[in-house]
């Protein structure tokens, strides 16, 4: 398949999977979900996929590992502090940048 | 045009307050979609289908998990798993939202919502008193779009243009985001801390497997985040108090 259309189609299933994720329960469930086990389920989803997505991937994702520990260690450190998701993203960035200044 | 004027006269409050709470937010999703684009660019996508991508999806986790398997040139199949995986928890906040929605409102908001519900917006819409008007979240939406499509873009564009160094310190905003989102929690609930910790452990663990190493990353992610929140599901179920769906049992 010519890649241009492959992304193109990729995309399309992207938007549409996530349409549905969001625009479903908004019209068709009216009540509460009744399953606590699938509302437990859904409760911790968020948590445990976007910490598999994070490490060790962070640690891949600079010019050298330390940066990408060092970057681990501050947004955790910045988050436990309720710091926000910009200030906590701008201060894992800037750690990177200025580690980086000196080991690389 | 005097009905359109009267439209915009009636619903420009709950607009303008809508974009107002939107600017922080839209300021914050332009630099992490900056450091999206940077992924886009990766798996191939032109700024243009960064664009799109990020006006049509929304989602920062799932967007990076799909350009991952893009540039792995993977099955839509597999591409679909990973959207939905990634973007459960939309499904959980969509479920809450509807309880937020009056069901006298016309039945066409719920589909226009519906398209821009993210961790944030969600986050704006909840603490809305009483029912949300859904002109607030358009207001908030008006911001929070182009800022998240067009930073993609950018991103796409200047990842190119950025020293490495730059760019190197920028891929590790959309971790930083993702952090945000997990750290506060697990503070608040040792449950969550523990399973953030053991999907730290896990992730680490099968990332070093070889026999995970046939796998593509997103599947990786599949398996680990079904089976380890099955487990947390299992052993720690949330309360059954309808307004209380983000507590977990201290025992």
């Amino acid at each position: 398949m010519n890649n241009r259309i492959y992304i193109y189609i990729a995309i399309a299933v992207m938007a549409g999977v996530s349409y549905l994720i969001r625009v479903l329960p908004l019209t068709l469930i009216r009540g509460q979900i009744k399953s606590r086990f699938l509302r437990s389920f859904l409760y911790y989803v968020p948590y445990v996929t976007l910490a598999v997505m994070t490490f060790p991937a962070i640690t891949e994702a600079t010019g050298s590992p330390v940066s990408g520990f060092a970057a681990l260690a501050v947004g955790i450190i910045a988050a436990w502090l309720d710091a926000g998701l910009f200030k906590v993203a701008v201060s894992c960035c800037a750690v990177v940048f200025i580690l980086e200044l000196f080991i690389i | 045009m005097a009905r359109f004027s009267a439209f915009i006269k009636r619903h420009r409050p709950a607009l303008v307050r809508g974009f107002r709470d939107g600017i922080p937010i839209g300021l914050g999703y332009f630099a992490v979609s900056f450091s999206l684009g940077i992924a886009a660019r990766n798996a191939g996508l032109s700024p243009l289908q960064g664009f799109f991508a990020s006006l049509f999806n929304n989602a920062s986790a799932g967007e990076y998990a799909g350009f991952t398997l893009i540039g792995q040139n993977a099955l839509f199949l597999e591409i679909a798993l990973i959207t939905l995986i990634t973007n459960l928890r939309y499904l959980l906040m969509s479920c809450a939202l509807s309880q937020k929605l009056d069901p006298k409102m016309p039945f066409y908001h719920r589909f226009l919502i519906g398209f821009d519900v993210t961790d944030e917006l969600f986050g704006i819409g909840i603490a809305e008193k009483g029912y949300i008007d859904p002109y607030y979240m358009y207001g908030a939406f008006a911001i929070a779009l182009p800022s998240w499509s067009v930073g993609t873009a950018i991103g796409v564009m200047a990842g190119n243009l950025l020293p490495e160094r730059v760019v190197s310190a920028l891929s590790v905003a959309l971790f930083g985001m993702f952090l945000a989102i997990i750290i506060p929690p697990s503070r608040k609930s040792r449950v969550v801390g523990a399973f953030v910790l053991l999907s730290f452990a896990l992730s680490f663990i099968t990332s070093k497997l070889s026999v995970f190493s046939s796998l593509s990353e997103g599947t990786r992610t599949i398996i680990l985040t079904v089976s380890v929140s099955a487990v947390a599901a299992l052993l720690f179920p949330v309360r059954d108090e309808p307004d209380d769906s983000q507590e977990v049992e201290s025992e």
